[in-house]
């Protein structure tokens, strides 16, 4: 699962600006509905697209440590951006889900689960990273003793096409992760835009049977050299004008001895633990259950939401939480996505997307807070923990 | 004489005297004799001198303390191969606790007085002697930590 | 004799399709056991319902609109058809459980979590210590090696409890007492007048506890702390970080290891555990809020 290495035994054919729509098309009469990136509060966000026309054409993000904004582009390229709030996590780990409905009856109660209404999603749009993202998540919930049944019915049938970033966010860090710009797997289709003064196309790899057959249904021919050239010399560039970096040799080792690590108090003194980086991570998926019922008493039901480890209530057990500090619970999310992860999971659980130092209102930067603790490994607490 | 020497091998099993010099050990049984206590006898009470502390031999004494309303609480039992008393080591060398047989109880009491004196003339003994001495008022102090957290108090 | 200290727990029997679905079971009696602890005994509402679990094991348990939480099973692994939970009242579903009815219905999904490692440990002398409600969830594992006592060593059980009136299974203790292949110690950390029995923590009585630390495995359960301690006081004695087995206890909302909240470092308590071998808890057992 190499990001380095390109596609040289699959054959890359060429779809012209003017044609991307039909792509779309072809999805929708292959009954898929189609989700992509589209403009919605002040962001791009993941949702239905009804057109190729929604796309945020000459759209960019600029992003940094607490902000994110929208600004034009020069150019009309439609996948101008990298990431924002959203990821693909929320259409197979919905934030709500009802998972059982209970009656009562005469004889105690009877217990009903809602069917998963099954769908065709076709995911336009799927940078690298994401892509990681979500297989990550097959292994969390498809993979372990237990699976989730309302992922692994959401997740059937799903159309993926990825794209390519040329243009690495600010926040972004994948090639630290291994896990970007270029899309190695996990796709039916990928595509890498090119846009020139004079052209504006796309160079478009099959990653599946099923991939080829959509292409069938779109105008498209096969690339010459230098479009291919092209393509790699934008891939190569993405790799080259990525800013973030993240040393992760030893990273578990180096996570597990600074437990106690006085950098945990500095970045206590600032975060907030207001989740956000829980909720826009694409990876995070812990979750809670409400168990309701209504004023008759007659009638319960299960509701499935997301949680966040930042929540003071999340470790609860009788007597007071397990880990009653933010401290601690700052410290329980980074360990997580980069060290015991990789025990639970065989891989990190963060894949370099850069939401989480984005969207943290205060601006707090993973990568930053790591190096801190690389560059001082080992140091003792000057003062009492709080 | 009889006695001492079925204490000097008495003092040879017990975990407190065991990896001594035998010639500390014959010393140290010099200072010392069998008891006997019925169950529900007081080995000391609160508030008398304490010169003699004593190896259980076999039997399980309660250390209490007399709470007016309350009667006698029991803070903690030791039997079998444990040290009591450690006043006679401490000035004003008072009791300051009870210690009372639960059951029969056969021990050692050593000569508090007798042994002060022994450590002050070879300090290596004496310096033997507060290093197992230590280790049991750190383990007693330990258990009584814990103790005190009530661990299984309804939170 | 070799204790399989490489062997793997022993994994979760497979629950129903949906495992987050609870099936029905009905109160049988609840039963008191102390001021604020009490047994659920629940019967399947079915005539053909059972479930098979291993000792050490747990069930999310589910109150009618009230909500659910993760109790282990504290009955005998030899008669699956009687389900058996012993908790304190300490929150919501407990005080609701606390008044429920013989006749009334809990909904149960389990069992679920790694169990004590009876089967691997025949040949060896076993160290039971429980510590307060420790020993609801260790019972099981007593009840399934005294149902096959002549593949064991020596068996000793340590029991602390808070005071003489906190004692869970008082009768079944005497029981056990009296037995000559059994040997069984208590101790509580506060006495009542009256009580001539041992006074001061169970880690006390390790020292002198009759079993050989080269053959022994240990099965200790109770407050953290108390855990902790006990282990210190096990590999003094010279048992084998890799023959201490502990249960643990964390937030559950799920029991299946998918909603994240039972996580201890790189252990989801309820699929990793509850029960677990100590060297494999490792550091993660003293680090503070982990």
């Amino acid at each position: 699962m190499s990001a380095a290495g390109s596609n040289l035994t699959t054959s890359t054919v060429v779809i012209e600006r003017a044609d991307f729509p039909c792509l779309l098309d072809a999805l929708k009469t292959s009954r898929y509905k189609v989700i992509g990136p589209k403009l919605a509060n002040g962001a791009v966000v993941y949702d239905e697209l009804a057109s190729a026309a929604e796309l945020p054409a000459g759209w960019t993000e600029e992003q940094r440590p607490g902000l994110y904004r929208l600004n034009r582009r020069p150019d009309e390229a439609l996948f101008g951006y990298t990431v924002g709030p959203d990821s693909w996590k929320k259409f197979f780990h919905p934030a709500t889900a009802v998972l059982w409905q209970a009656t009562k009856n005469a004889i105690g109660f009877n217990v009903s689960a809602p069917a998963i209404q099954t769908q065709r999603l076709a995911l336009l749009g799927v940078r690298a990273c994401d892509l990681h993202a979500i297989s990550i998540l097959d292994s969390v919930f498809a993979q372990g003793t237990f699976s989730d049944p309302i992922w692994t019915t959401l997740r059937k049938n799903t159309f993926v096409i990825a794209v390519n970033c040329v243009e690495p966010g600010n926040t972004c860090f994948c090639t630290s992760m291994k896990t970007g710009p270029r899309a190695s797997f996990g796709f039916d289709l990928a595509l890498t835009e090119v846009v020139e003064p004079d052209r504006h196309y796309f160079v478009v790899v099959a990653g599946t049977n099923r991939g080829t057959a959509l292409l069938d249904k779109v105008p498209h021919r096969a690339a010459r050299q230098d479009e291919n050239d092209c393509a790699e010399a934008l891939l190569a560039n993405a790799v080259n004008k990525m800013s973030r970096k993240l040393d992760t040799a030893g990273l578990k080792e180096l996570l597990y001895r600074n437990h106690e690590h006085p950098r945990w108090d500095s970045v206590a003194a600032r975060c907030l633990s207001c989740a956000n980086c829980t909720m826009v991570c694409p990876t995070c998926f812990c979750t809670t259950v409400d168990d309701t019922s209504d004023l008759s008493g007659r009638q319960a039901a299960r509701v499935r939401r997301w949680d966040s480890c930042f929540t003071l209530g999340f470790s609860f057990i009788h007597g007071g939480s397990v880990r009653a500090s933010v401290r601690a619970r700052y410290r329980q999310w980074l360990t997580h996505k980069f060290a015991t992860w990789l025990e639970q999971f065989g891989a990190f659980g963060c894949v370099g997307c850069g939401r989480c130092i984005t969207w943290c209102p205060v601006g707090i930067d993973v990568t930053e807070e790591i190096e801190a603790i690389q560059q001082t490994d080992g140091i003792k607490p000057r003062k009492e923990v709080k | 004489m009889m006695e001492t020497k079925t204490l000097e091998q008495l003092l040879a099993e017990s975990d407190f005297f065991r990896d001594l010099d035998p010639a500390y050990r014959q010393m140290l049984a010099g200072c010392g004799r069998n008891v006997v206590f019925k169950p529900g006898e007081y080995m000391f009470q609160e508030g008398e001198p304490a010169h003699e502390f004593h190896l259980i031999r076999k039997g399980k004494v309660a250390l209490q303390i007399k709470v007016p309303g309350r009667g006698p609480v029991t803070l903690q039992t030791v039997q079998d191969g444990d040290v009591v008393g450690w006043a006679w080591l401490v000035p004003p060398h008072k009791r300051q606790y009870d210690a009372r047989a639960l059951e029969l109880t056969r021990a050692v009491a050593f000569d508090g007085l007798c042994i002060r004196s022994k450590c002050e003339q070879d300090p290596k003994l004496g310096y033997e002697f507060f290093k197992r001495f230590a280790l049991v008022m750190a383990a007693r102090l330990s258990a009584m930590r814990l103790q005190l957290l009530d661990l299984y108090a309804n939170p | 004799m070799q204790i399989r200290s490489g062997s793997s727990q022993n994994i979760a029997m497979p629950a129903p399709a949906d495992p987050m679905l609870a099936q029905p079971w009905c109160v049988c009696r609840i039963v008191r056991e102390t001021d604020d602890t009490f047994t659920l005994e629940l019967k399947p509402q079915n005539r053909s319902g059972q479930m098979n679990f291993k000792p050490g094991q747990f069930n999310m348990l589910y109150v009618f609109g009230v909500g659910e939480i993760p109790i282990s099973i504290s009955g005998d692994p030899t008669q699956p058809r009687i389900l058996l939970h012993t908790t304190r009242e300490v929150g919501a579903v407990t005080r609701a459980m606390r008044q429920l009815k013989p006749g009334d219905v809990i909904g149960v999904r389990g069992p679920f979590g790694t169990a004590w490692p009876v089967d691997e440990s025949e040949g060896a002398d076993i160290l039971i210590v429980a510590g307060g409600i420790g020993l609801a969830p260790l019972r099981p594992a007593l009840y399934r090696i005294l149902s096959r006592r002549d593949l064991y060593g020596r068996v000793v059980l340590l029991y602390g409890a808070r005071t003489p009136a906190d004692m869970l299974y008082r009768r079944e203790l005497e029981g056990w007492r009296a037995r000559f292949d059994l040997e069984v110690y208590a101790t509580v950390d506060r006495a009542m007048s009256g009580w001539r029995g041992n006074v001061g923590v169970v880690t006390t009585l390790i020292p002198r506890a009759p079993f050989d630390p080269s053959s022994a495995v240990a099965f200790v359960c109770g407050p953290e702390v108390m855990m902790r301690f006990t282990v210190d006081e096990l590999l003094k004695r010279g048992v084998q970080p890799h023959a201490i087995y502990l249960s643990l206890e964390r937030n559950m909302k799920c029991g299946i290891g998918l909603c994240g909240h039972c996580q201890l470092g790189p252990l989801f308590v309820c699929k990793d555990g509850p029960v677990l071998r100590y060297d494999k808890l490792a550091d993660w057992l003293q680090k503070w809020e982990a």
